[in-house]
């Protein structure tokens, strides 16, 4: 028994809780549980009928049993009699054994929803608080529509108690998280928001909840809760610490509502009036200095709770994302956590760290906390903490700092806990690709990922190094070359024979003339793989041996005999013997000119998303994932790609024997034609949405017109005109879907920086946007001094129920201004030599990134928006250009020279202005257009 | 908001469950079943949020009895630590030195000191006082109705 037994113990229930506490097996348990359900389902079912205080101890007993995990048949209808006693104590075990076990379905719903009508109407508000708990408990729709327009009723009286206002608000919510359809918004959705300045605490704790609930899915209906909620949170934050009595938490005024407060405020955008955001902004301001004091009480639960109401904070901060210095000190404060000797607080500043990784304010701030997080992936003892410090990486990660990254979660790979290791694997395999400006590097960590972890090297990672190899003819030698010495181990991972037999297969030629490499050589290596492979393997590697018949006609006998042996021509496997087979067939009777057509090189993969990033976005919700820098270009930016990979198809269809699966096909059910490097694309059809693309900004470098952004719900549509310092941009906002836009707004943000040498003006745009419509909106733009960073377009919306934001960089850039002007050659050449000076001329040899192509680089000059001066250079080659850049202070006029080396494949760059900031503005921008 | 919180022991028993989102019987246990071992086979030094399905899961113990909470992603950790932290309090201040066989023998008041502090996964009354009052005027409703039956045959040893 107890020591302890408060208001009017049940000693039945004692001692049968004693009883099973006592039995010293789980037969005995049951045993005695049998006992007791048919001991009381005799007693149910008796004559006599049974008094309450009975039915009461039954009933708890049978909730007893339930939830030592058996399953309960009966006592529904004696628990929901005893919701109509007028006994208090019968009618909460009633209500207990009600909300714990009874699913929303059953039959008894109508008699439980009576009771809870006459508990509501009968103005006890004890008896009213057990009805609004039990609703809230149980949420069915049942309740949902008996109920709805009652509790709104109840919530805003005037003359409820408060106790029962907190359940009734949070009943609300409950409601509206389950029926949402049967809530009306009315006249009652005002009153709501008025109770965030109810003197009573705990009611504005309780409303709080509700109005961010529904203030989620309908703003607009709540907007004037933003200026209440920064009052409160106000007045809150600047109280002393025992000001809010019972509401202080340790020496922290209203920690619960505080975090509530700031929740409900992340439900919209900064606020537009200046007097309200600069208090929110002094609200927050406050709660970071907080933070730092010295603490008021060694309890862990001071600095949990102080901690909470600055994480979130944060939180908010983060999704403003508009105040830089708030972001940037936030970055600092977080970065003290990251060595803090709880392990909870290093958790959540890494992963805080994250999410302000993202905004392009604080990025740079977060990167310079790199060491620290090293060395948590080196140090910590919990897994959880580990995985957030990859996680962090990967968001701080761009091209400064890419190589110490990767080569960090390369080294933890070896150590790494299974659990996360394939995680590790994508986002190594991303990052290289994405920040490989040197392909030998790509290529270098990509075998080092099968190397180290090869077990967990998806199928995903393995086609896209094959994809970039094939699409870049740079690189195919050293893929060759290195492939071929990393299949020297003793034991290799079947995925690097896969990665090694498809390349040696390709571009096994170029290292052929290397004695150490010859055809022979290679193909030995390969063969001697061969058996230790799985079925898919062998295949790819048969592949690989018809590809070196043609490439190296001197094998072709011993590749014969190798098709022809019995393992092959006779093998169990159906693909294994078509493809021994029909490559025989091939090799026998095809010409070499029909060999070289048939077995072609792979052409160019077309430029699309990549995969991997595809597969961990659907890992890990592309929400979690934070979006990487995507100003650069995908691998894939070979300028060759027309051709579409049905090329493959084709080819094998020319040639002389009929075969039912391509050539490349690893899977072995020929119904399913995708050829090997197109299943790579499958996830392509549905992208997942991005937000905040970049991709599209560098294309309208040379031109005005075009589409900005799409994705699955909108597409952003671009034109514009420039005249001298002044710009006008038509932005057209097409809604892709068959459902209304609603709240649709738009805002131009530029840094503090940005503003002072560029104004843009946004004229009001429709709030609505009907489906399938498009609407217009005009920015007029001025050129005050010249710049160097985009706009930002802000767009938010509301898409079914969900709020949209997406940011869009707008591509307003210098070269905007410019003016075209026409001059001889002999003005040019003294100009040329007048703006001669060191910090006047900017120069940048770059390689070409796109077919070297005359004409297109014209386009492009003219595009940017100089004069092309024709008989100017003495080599008819290269291209000179002139122009003027105008700014409303000044004028800058600007010479250019672009000589292409065709053998090289370089380009030469030469800017000159009176300017320099000028010079090498124009020089960037202008350097990642060939 | 909160979706769900348990109570069970270091030896894994479950000492109270509340759920605040639908769910079947089945998917209750297999749920329990999960989160108990995963809870139970950390060791004392780690942090006390854990990724698990698409949800967080907050837990501390309580000498012998571990406390655990399963939030939504945008929830508050560290204020979901301190729901625990408050929750115990209310129990201890109730029971005076709160042990785990007072939540066992005593389970339904531990639920009805709960519903007083949450209701549908989200902080109700935050204040101990408060809540301690609208618990211990219950209490009295039921000790002066006490009475009205302390008289009736005794049919407590079956």
């Amino acid at each position: 028994m107890p020591a302890v037994s408060k208001g009017d113990g049940m000693r039945g229930l004692a001692v049968f809780i004693s009883d099973i506490r006592n039995c010293k097996s789980k037969e005995a348990e049951v045993k005695r549980i049998n006992k007791e359900l048919a001991n009381i389902r005799s007693k149910f079912k008796g004559d006599k009928a049974l008094d309450g205080y009975s039915k009461k101890k039954y009933v708890c007993k049978l909730l007893f049993i339930f939830l030592l995990g058996h399953d309960i048949d009966f006592g529904h209808m004696e628990a929901v009699n005893l919701l109509s006693s007028n006994k208090y104590t019968e009618k909460q075990i009633g209500y207990l054994f009600i909300s714990v076990l009874v699913n929303s379905n059953s039959d008894l719903i109508r008699l439980i929803n009576n009771a809870i009508k006459n508990d509501l109407a009968s103005r006890n508000s004890t008896f009213m608080n057990l009805a609004l708990h039990c609703i809230a408990n149980v949420g069915s729709r049942e309740m949902a529509e008996a109920f709805a327009s009652e509790i709104p009723r109840i919530l805003v009286a005037g003359d409820t108690m408060d106790s029962v206002k907190q359940s009734a608000a949070l009943c609300l919510l409950r409601l509206n998280r389950t029926s949402p359809d049967l809530i009306p918004m009315g006249e009652w959705t005002a009153r709501v928001v008025h109770l965030l300045n109810d003197q009573h605490l705990g009611v504005v704790t309780a409303a709080t909840s509700l109005i961010a609930t529904l203030a989620q899915k309908s703003p607009d209906e709540f907007k004037t809760s933003v200026s209440l909620a920064v009052a409160r949170l106000s007045r809150i934050v600047t109280s002393a610490s025992i000001d809010l009595q019972d509401y202080t938490y340790y020496f922290v005024a209203a920690p619960w509502l505080s975090v509530k407060l700031l929740r409900l405020l992340q439900c919209y955008p900064p606020p537009e009036d200046a007097a309200l955001r600069s208090r929110l902004t002094e609200c927050l301001e406050t709660i970071l200095n907080k933070a730092q004091e010295p603490p008021k009480s060694k309890k862990v639960q001071h600095s949990n709770a102080k901690n909470a109401v600055l994480f979130e904070a944060i939180a908010l901060i983060i999704h403003h994302d508009s105040e830089p210095n708030l972001l940037v000190r936030a970055c600092n404060q977080l970065g003290q956590f990251l060595q803090h000797r709880e392990t909870n607080l290093r958790y959540l500043a890494l992963e805080s760290m994250c999410t302000l990784a993202s905004s392009e304010f604080s990025h740079e701030a977060v990167k310079t906390h790199i060491e620290t997080v090293i060395s948590a992936l080196k140090t910590e003892r919990d897994v959880s903490v580990r995985q957030r410090a990859v996680d962090l990486l990967y968001a701080m990660c761009d091209r400064s700092n890419s190589k110490q990254i990767v080569a960090e979660m390369l080294s933890y790979l070896e150590t790494a806990d299974y659990s996360i290791r394939e995680e590790i694997v994508l986002k190594v395999a991303i990052l290289a690709e994405k920040y490989a400006v040197d392909y030998t590097w790509y290529v270098d960590t990509i075998l080092n990922l099968i190397r180290i972890a090869g077990d967990y090297v998806s199928e995903e990672v393995w086609y896209r190094v094959i994809q970039i190899v094939i699409n870049r003819d740079d690189v195919q030698g050293y893929a060759a070359k290195t492939v071929f010495e990393a299949l020297q181990a003793p034991a290799c991972h079947e995925n690097l024979v896969k990665v090694g037999g498809y390349i040696l297969g390709e571009f096994g030629n170029l290292i052929a003339g290397d004695p150490r490499s010859s055809p022979l050589v290679q193909f030995d290596l390969l063969h001697s793989k061969f058996h230790l492979c799985s079925v898919p393997t062998r295949a790819l590697l048969l592949s690989a041996y018809i590809k070196f018949i043609n490439l190296f006609p001197e094998v072709k006998g011993t590749i014969q005999d190798v098709l022809r042996s019995d393992s092959q021509l006779r093998n169990a496997d159906v693909e294994l013997q078509q493809r021994a087979v029909e490559y025989l067939r091939l090799s026998c009777i095809a010409s070499t000119d029909i060999l070289a057509t048939v077995l072609e090189e792979m052409p160019p993969f077309p430029e699309r998303e990549s995969s991997i990033l595809a597969k961990l976005k659907k890992k890990k919700g592309s929400s979690k994932l934070p979006d990487l820098d995507d100003s650069r270009r995908t691998v894939n930016g070979s300028s060759e790609h027309a051709e579409d990979t049905e090329a493959v198809n084709i080819n094998v269809n020319q040639g002389p024997i009929h075969t039912s699966t391509d050539i490349l096909n690893l899977n072995s059910t020929p119904s399913s034609g995708a050829s090997l490097l197109v299943d790579v694309f499958s996830d392509m059809a549905n992208p997942a949405p991005t937000e905040g693309s970049e991709d599209h900004f560098p294309r309208f470098v040379c031109k005005n017109n075009g589409v900005i952004y799409e994705n699955q719900l909108l597409q952003i549509g671009l034109k514009s005109e420039y005249r001298q310092n002044l710009g006008r941009m038509y932005v057209f906002y097409g809604n892709k879907t068959s459902t209304q836009f609603l709240s649709f707004s738009t805002s131009v943000t530029s840094d503090i920086v940005l503003s002072s040498h560029l104004s843009v003006q946004a004229k009001p745009v429709d709030p609505l946007i009907e489906a399938g419509a498009q609407v217009q909106q005009i920015l007029n733009i001025e050129c005050v001094s010249d710049f160097s960073d985009a706009p930002v377009l802000n767009i938010q919306f509301r898409y079914g129920g969900t709020l949209q934001n997406i940011a869009v960089k707008l591509p307003v850039m210098l070269n905007k201004f410019f003016q075209p002007t026409e001059m001889a050659s002999q003005d040019f050449f003294q100009r040329w030599k007048q703006l001669g000076a060191p910090q006047q001329e900017v120069q940048k040899i770059f390689k070409a990134q796109n077919q070297m192509d005359t004409d297109v680089a014209k386009a492009k000059l003219l595009g940017f928006g100089v004069a092309l001066l024709d008989g100017v250079d003495p080599n008819p080659a290269n291209f000179v250009g002139a122009g003027i850049i105008h700014t409303k202070t000044t004028q800058v006029g600007c010479l250019l020279r672009l000589e292409p080396n065709t053998q090289a494949q370089m380009y030469r760059l030469t800017l000159r202005t009176s300017k320099e900031s000028v010079s090498q503005r124009l020089c960037e921008l202008l350097s990642e257009q060939f | 908001m909160m979706q769900f919180m348990l109570l069970f022991s270091r030896q894994g028993k479950l000492r109270l469950q509340k759920w605040y989102v639908p769910l079947s019987d089945k998917e209750k246990k297999k749920i329990t079943r999960e989160l108990v071992q995963t809870v139970l086979a950390r060791k004392p030094k780690m942090c006390s949020f854990l990724e698990w399905r698409d949800l967080k899961v907050v837990y501390k113990r309580y000498a012998s009895l571990y406390f655990c909470c399963a939030i939504e992603d945008q929830d508050n950790e560290l204020i979901t630590l301190e729901i625990i932290h408050r929750y115990v309090e209310l129990l201890d201040k109730y029971f005076g030195s709160v042990c785990e066989l007072d939540i066992i023998f005593n389970f339904e008041k531990a639920y009805f000191i709960l519903d007083e502090f949450l209701l549908g996964g989200e902080a109700q009354e935050t204040s101990k006082k408060n809540v301690l009052k609208a618990i211990e005027q219950a209490d009295l409703l039921q000790e002066s109705q006490s009475e009205d039956w302390g008289s009736l045959p005794n049919e407590e040893i079956l």
